[in-house]
Parts: structure tokens; C-alpha cells; sequence
């Protein structure tokens, strides 16, 4: 059983080596606006946390998760599906 | 009021700092005349062409311009239609069926470009429910083609058989699935493992789309792409390809044995809701087409060059993307931004125009002088660019210490 708060400790990990200022990261830490992530980062992380939990996470769902909070949501739910 | 141009504002800053160093712009360069496939005039400069995707050599192949001239005559400068209403003529019949030879194919449709091709098929193939499973490499059009569709889109790590595998594995078992690969990836000129890729789609029931782009015209026995030199026509579903390479005219296409096929006219809408190409391209395309099923010799000169071209740089110390040439295009690592528009720069005032790629085209924020070649480049022409290169590596100090 994985709870949310596990996953989002875990996010905060796997974010760490791509956050090079080193941005203090919280619940509404968003990837395009505070950690200036590009694209092709965006989904490198994705496919790490695809890897982490063994889910999918299609790019189209990417618009919709700004921020860590949301994306810690978001893979809370694939796991439990 | 907001502008909305605000948001292109960090490009535009970038691009200013980029030409106030004195260099000029890289996506501004006019051909003044066309000699030939290999020579044009730029900046009043006779040059040579080494990065324009002109394969084969067929742009002024005299067969396809006068089959150009002819359907000119005949049927006028437009079709002013759509393929599914007026937009059909006995050319676009005569492309099609040169593509079902070509390929030893059952169907063909022509779409206007290769960039709607993909577009087209992608968006339309899976629709909601559905999942595409893409290579992270993919070309821009194929992306666009996701975007504009309602599948779920997973990406696999480029050319990896291990991540496409483990991708397709997490994937519902009877949900329809598309797996898109690339023959050949067109920045790093690398070549995909087909037969590993296709296989493990094929073992989790995906279909399976191959573009061929850069690969049409000297790849396989009968020149029809990397999946034909890699065994496994059978498996491929779909093969999507453009006539703006190897054909050399305009316009892009998809052919298939599925006995459904046919239907994509009337629900494909980047093939739908666009006018047919015109009846001198149609003409063009159908010529080249035809005359490349029997270009045996040209594919050899082709890979000779490209050979010289690869040997050559690496033997005077560049830095290739590719240990051995995989490919006709032949793509050289620059450091960074500034150093790759001066090479760049000095290679055009040299007489030598290669494409500058940068990211996002390129992957992994890599910065190239990408190189491709034409069956009809001449050894002449060939010494004289690697001359330039080292010239130009010179001049930039590429080679100097840091």
C-alpha cells in the first residue's frame, strides 16, 4: 500500500538532481513556473516515476499537473487503480 | 492589454544576443539560384548544397521535369479542391499506383505534405481509448499528429527495445495500441533496431507505423526503407513517407495492405479538409517514384559519398553523432550555441551550406552541423567540403584548447 504522503516525499527525490537553483519545493511548486523545467525534462521525470511505481502516465495527461501537489495526486491514483 | 506576442519574448532576446556577436541569421538564408541538386547561388556566392535531404538527386532529373512540364500543360497550375471532391486527377491516381509498386503495397493516399502524412495518420489511427506508444525522438509531425488525436500518448526511450518492452508491458492488453518508429532520426542520422522493436510490438498486439522520411530511396533491396533492409515487411502495418526527400518535390503519403484501408479518406482530416497537390507535383512525384524502383547505381554512389563525407571528417578529428555512417545524413557534435552558428557561419562564407540544428529539434540539447548527402555529390565536391571544414574549424578555433 502506498499513501500519498510516500509518493510525495518520493516525487520530491526524484526532482531534486533536476533542480539545479536548488528552488525550495513544496505542494504548489509548479514545473514550468518555479522550477523552469523544459519539456524534455518534464518527461524524463515522468518516465521516472512511470519506472518508480511501475504506472502510466500519458503525456496528454501532462497539461492538466502544474504543480507537485498535483502530480503527487495524480500518481496516488495510478497506484491505486 | 496583454500583447500576446509577450510569451516569444525570451526567443526574441535570445535570437538579438545571438546576431549582435555580428553572425547571421541561420534561418534566414535565401537561394538565389539552383544550379543543380548539389549548387546553388547564396548571398551572390556559388555554394555547395550538403544539407537539403536531396538524397537521390531526382530535383531536376530531366524525366521528372519534363513529366512536370507536361501535366502543367494539361491539367493547369491547381486542382482547387480537396482529394475527396474535385481535388482528385489522373495524376494523384498515377502517384498513388506508383506507390503501390513502389512498395509492393495494396493502398496508397497521397496527403499534401509529409508533415500532414503523419499528422493524419497518427491523429486518426488511434483514436480515444487508444494508446500510441512513441520513440522520444520522434519527428515534430508525429507529436503534432498525438496532439491533435484523442489516444493516450506513451513515450519510450529512444531506440530502446528494454523501455518500449517494459512501456507496452503496463499497458492493458486489449486496448488498441500504436507503436511509431522512425527509420531513420533525422538529427543524429542513427538508424532505429527495427527487428527488435517490431517484434516485441507485434508479441503485445500493437500495429505498428514506420516513417521513412530518410529512409526511402536507398535503404533495402527495392530502396524502400529501413524496414525493408531489416526484415520485417510483414509485421509493418503502416509505412508513411514524403516526396520532399528522396523524390525530390513536395507532398507525403501512407501505404498499407490493411483491407480497411480506404476508409482514412473520408475520416483522415489532415488528408480531407486541405487541397490536393498540384498536377505537376502529382506528375513529378509519380516519375521519381517510378525511376527510383531502379536506382541501384544511385544508392551505391549515395553510400560512397556518404562514407567519404563520415571518413573524411572523422580522420581530421570532428566529432560525428554517429560512430559509422548509419545513414546519408552525417551530423557533426558542436560544443555549444555561439560556436556552432560561427562554424556554421564560416562554412556559408566558405562556399559550403550545411543545416544548424539546435534544441528543441535536436535531442538532448545537443547543438550539430548536420550534413546530408546526394547521390549526385562528386568526390570533387566532397574533398573540397572537408577542406572547408578544417578551414572553417580554424577560423572558430573548434579545436582549440579551452
Amino acid at each position: 500500500m502506498t499513501d500519498r504522503a510516500q509518493v510525495y516525499a518520493r516525487i520530491i527525490e526524484l526532482i531534486e538532481p533536476l533542480n539545479p537553483k536548488k528552488v525550495a519545493l513544496g505542494e504548489n511548486t509548479s514545473f514550468a513556473g518555479d522550477l523552469e523545467m523544459d519539456s524534455l525534462t518534464v518527461m524524463d521525470l515522468v518516465a521516472s516515476m512511470e519506472d518508480e511505481w511501475d504506472i502510466v502516465m500519458p503525456l496528454n495527461m501532462l497539461p492538466d499537473l502544474e504543480t507537485i501537489g498535483q502530480v503527487a495526486d495524480a500518481v496516488t491514483k495510478l497506484v491505486k487503480k | 492589454m496583454s500583447d500576446l506576442f509577450s510569451k516569444f519574448d525570451a526567443l526574441i532576446n535570445e535570437r538579438a544576443g545571438l546576431l549582435d556577436l555580428g553572425v547571421r541569421d541561420p534561418f534566414s538564408i535565401v537561394m538565389q539560384q539552383v544550379k543543380s541538386p548539389t549548387e546553388a547561388v547564396i548571398d551572390g556566392r556559388d555554394t555547395i548544397l550538403l544539407g537539403t535531404y536531396n538524397y537521390m538527386g531526382m530535383t531536376f532529373d530531366p524525366d521528372v521535369i519534363a513529366a512536370g512540364k507536361s501535366a502543367l500543360d494539361e491539367f493547369g497550375a491547381g486542382t482547387t479542391g480537396s482529394r475527396v471532391l474535385n481535388g482528385t486527377y489522373q495524376g494523384h491516381k498515377e502517384c498513388e499506383d506508383a506507390l503501390k509498386d513502389f512498395y509492393g503495397m495494396d493502398h496508397a493516399m497521397v496527403f499534401s505534405t509529409g508533415y500532414q502524412a503523419n499528422l493524419g495518420m497518427v491523429s486518426t489511427l488511434a483514436g480515444k481509448g487508444d494508446f500510441i506508444i512513441l520513440d522520444a525522438d520522434s519527428h515534430a509531425s508525429i507529436y503534432d499528429g498525438c496532439y491533435l488525436g484523442n489516444a493516450d500518448i506513451v513515450r519510450f526511450k529512444h531506440n530502446s527495445a528494454e523501455d518500449l518492452e517494459k512501456r507496452l508491458r503496463r499497458l492493458p492488453p486489449e486496448a488498441g495500441k500504436l507503436v511509431i518508429l522512425e527509420g531513420v532520426y533525422s538529427m543524429l542520422g542513427d538508424i532505429a533496431p527495427l527487428k527488435e522493436l517490431v517484434a516485441i510490438a507485434k508479441a503485445h498486439g500493437a500495429m505498428v507505423l514506420v516513417d521513412e522520411a530518410h529512409g526511402m530511396g536507398f535503404f533495402g533491396e527495392h530502396g524502400r526503407g529501413v524496414y525493408e533492409a531489416a526484415g520485417v515487411a510483414d509485421d509493418v502495418d503502416f509505412v508513411v513517407g514524403t516526396f520532399s526527400k528522396s523524390v525530390g518535390t513536395v507532398g507525403g503519403f501512407c501505404v498499407s495492405n490493411h483491407p480497411k484501408f480506404e476508409i482514412l479518406r473520408l475520416v483522415c482530416r489532415p488528408y480531407t479538409f486541405t487541397a490536393s497537390l498540384p498536377p505537376a507535383v502529382v506528375a513529378c512525384a509519380a516519375t521519381s517514384i517510378r525511376k527510383l524502383m531502379h536506382a541501384a547505381p544511385k544508392r551505391e554512389r549515395l553510400w560512397d559519398m556518404t562514407r567519404k563525407l563520415h571518413g573524411g571528417l572523422k580522420a581530421r578529428g570532428f566529432r560525428l553523432a554517429t560512430e559509422t555512417p548509419e545513414s546519408a545524413i552525417v551530423s557533426v557534435l558542436m560544443p555549444d550555441q555561439e560556436t556552432t552558428v560561427r562554424m556554421w557561419q564560416a562554412m556559408l562564407e566558405l562556399g559550403v551550406y550545411v543545416n544548424m540544428s539546435r534544441p528543441p529539434a535536436t535531442p538532448a540539447g545537443v547543438f550539430l552541423l548536420r550534413c546530408s548527402l546526394c547521390a549526385e555529390h562528386s568526390a570533387a565536391q566532397l574533398d573540397t567540403v572537408l577542406e572547408r571544414f578544417e578551414m572553417a574549424a580554424a577560423a572558430v578555433g573548434l579545436f582549440a584548447p579551452a
